[in-house]
């Protein structure tokens, strides 16, 4: 019972902390709203495979709220159905490239040397491949339909730049007088590393994960574009923008929402994400968390 | 002072030089110092003299590019594991700045506990909330309820310096270094600090070394103690409080002295003021030869001074200077 009252508090406290920062606030809302768009509102919306050649770029109706594409297909149901690879694919490849930022950063900085050489030139090299172009030349010998592989290679391409940030934070911290406190009171490396100098970076850390992100939804989002990547039940707010523009809904009044709703949406996704980094900043920084 | 027991803490001809982009900073050059158990020794001298980089490698911080830190008679970087975390525990340092050395992410209890869980001083966390508010109440912070939730930022300068106090005591240490301790708290909260810190010392019977840049807190809090002066990486004065500061000998030590605003003008009028032959302190990049202090010197000797270092030499009363001019008129008095 007191296990489920400790949660419940937890979850209060950070909804507050949430809810401090209005940007923040926003961005979180939103968020809510394409995690129920996206993984929720399939269930009741079934996703639109009929051609229908009488009904071919129709405007919104009471039955299409946002109109027909070129099959005739409902544009909602699609936009429904077309979040959930995009918010997945963001969100793998968005904590892979963390994940092995924060631990390549770290090891590089805490051991120094040799290895932290290493991996600094590693580093350089991975940040010099030109990472779309490469992406293309992937895209052909790969199938990238897979959600994970494709989230696997973006985040493979990704971590270099964090990992160096990551390492710069690392070098500061460690430098702290509370570092050295802690290394005089004998505490081990564990305690040193995950109390005392990952706490401090845990906001930039989280941010750093939501910008990881939003970069992960346009690499995607391009290489469907350029028609370089397709997903297996075709279906993406990104394919439905490529459809719509190489099938010629730009050149149709009654079609302006084909390819402005996909576009809205991965804008609005976007944007919530970016907007929430306040609330992080709120919920990991103690200084800002005072008097709640 | 038994002067045959073993000294607690023991640098011989320690020294510690720092690389800086091809060159060589001096920080530390060849000090050598023997603290007994329980006394206190003040490290004196102005910024950059290598007052911190001697406490940190008391502390066992910072290796020594020369020479050996012995604690309890054992060199501390030829120990075995075992006997270096029992050195590292015993040997705490309390940093200068209170608004860097706790880490703004934990609370108090966070920051204390830790040290107390890690070593298995205490067995649980009820257990350890017992020791927290005990220790804070040897500081001062009471009531210890008050400031067990707080965050660092929550806190004055001076109740952090006191958790950090806390936090060093957690591990029951035998000698503190107070790397200027009270220098960055306001001057109100100066003085229930270092009363606070003496209490300690004769509560607990711990080993003091404590470092300042200002002699009117030396004086203080080292009475019973020892001084030791340092400049530009070296000692260069070391004796019992009451004669450093009423007899000092090394020029640079009567130097700081006179500078000591004094709250009474008569005493003002009538204290010695030492002249300098210049203000500016040397680069620690470009120390002078010889003496290092002889381009400021109003001693200096033409052939002796900027020639040869001079080593301490004991001149009586318990007090070694390293000034060849002081040296020899003081052994020409005794011979007289």
């Amino acid at each position: 019972m007191t296990f489920v009252r400790g949660i419940a508090n937890w979850f209060g406290q950070t909804l507050r902390l949430i809810a401090r920062n209005k940007a923040g606030f926003l961005g979180f809302i939103g968020l809510l709203f394409f995690i129920f768009l996206a993984f929720v509102m399939p269930l009741f919306v079934p996703l639109d495979k009929t051609s229908r050649v009488d009904k071919i770029y129709n405007p919104p109706s009471a039955e299409h709220i946002l109109g027909t594409d070129f099959q005739g297909r409902d544009i909602f149901s699609l936009v429904v159905h077309g979040g959930r690879d995009v918010i997945v694919i963001a969100f793998l490849t968005g904590a892979i490239s963390t994940f092995i930022a924060v631990v390549l950063g770290s090891i590089s900085a805490l051991l120094g040397g040799a290895v932290d050489s290493a991996i600094m030139a590693a580093t350089d090299f991975w940040l010099a491949i030109p990472t779309f172009p490469l992406l293309a030349v992937l895209a052909t010998q790969i199938k990238l339909n897979d959600v994970w592989l494709l989230s696997l290679i973006l985040a493979l391409l990704s971590w270099a730049t964090l990992t160096r940030a990551i390492r710069s934070q690392v070098l500061s911290l460690r430098q702290r007088d509370y570092v050295e406190a802690a290394r005089s009171l004998g505490m081990s490396h564990r305690h040193i590393i995950f109390k005392e100098i990952l706490p401090n970076m845990m906001s930039y850390i989280a941010i750093s994960l939501v910008f990881a992100m939003t970069a992960a939804v346009y690499a995607q989002g391009g290489l469907v574009f350029l028609g370089l990547l397709s997903f297996s039940d075709n279906n993406s707010w990104a394919v439905t923008i490529q459809l719509a523009w190489t099938r010629g809904a730009i050149f149709f009044k009654d079609s302006f929402l084909n390819i402005m709703a996909p576009v809205a949406a991965i804008a609005l996704f976007q944007l919530s994400l970016v907007l929430f980094t306040r609330s992080l900043e709120e919920i990991f920084n103690p200084r800002l968390r005072v008097g709640v | 002072m038994t002067v045959n027991a073993t000294p607690i803490i023991e640098l011989d001809r320690v020294s510690r030089v720092f690389e800086q982009r091809r060159r060589q900073v001096k920080a530390v050059d060849a000090v050598s110092l023997a603290v007994q158990e329980g006394e206190v020794v003040c490290l004196v001298g102005e910024s950059g003299c290598g007052k911190t980089t001697t406490g940190k490698m008391i502390a066992g911080l910072i290796h020594p590019s020369g020479g050996e830190v012995r604690y309890a008679g054992k060199n501390i970087w030829a120990m075995s594991k075992d006997e270096f975390r029992r050195y590292r525990l015993a040997v705490q340092l309390i940093h200068q700045d209170p608004y860097a050395s706790l880490n703004p992410a934990h609370t108090v209890y966070g920051i204390m506990s830790a040290p107390l869980l890690q070593h298995g001083i205490v067995a649980n966390h009820k257990q350890a909330r017992e020791r927290v508010r005990d220790l804070l109440r040897t500081v001062d912070l009471t009531p210890p309820d008050d400031f067990l939730d707080k965050y660092p930022h929550q806190l004055s300068g001076g109740q952090r310096q006191r958790v950090s106090v806390a936090r060093a005591l957690t591990v029951s240490p035998k000698v503190i270094v107070a790397d200027e301790a009270v220098s960055m708290v306001d001057v109100s909260i100066r003085v229930s600090l270092l009363n606070m810190l003496s209490r300690l010392k004769r509560d607990l019977g711990v080993t003091f070394i404590f470092i300042t840049h200002d002699l009117a807190v030396a004086k203080h809090f080292a009475w019973e103690g020892r001084i030791a002066v340092m400049y530009l990486g070296r000692m260069i004065e070391i004796g019992r409080t009451p004669q450093i500061i009423n007899h000092p000998q090394h020029p640079y030590t009567r130097a700081l002295l006179s500078a000591i605003p004094e709250a009474d003008p008569r005493i003002t009028r009538t204290k010695e003021r030492l002249q300098l032959r210049s203000l500016d302190i040397p680069s620690l990049l470009n120390i002078p030869s010889g003496c290092s202090f002889h381009p400021r010197c109003p001693l200096f000797e033409a052939g002796l001074c900027e020639v040869s270092v001079p080593p301490l030499a004991d001149v009586g009363d318990g007090t070694r200077v390293a000034c060849h001019v002081v040296a020899r008129e003081r052994a020409k008095e005794v011979v007289a």
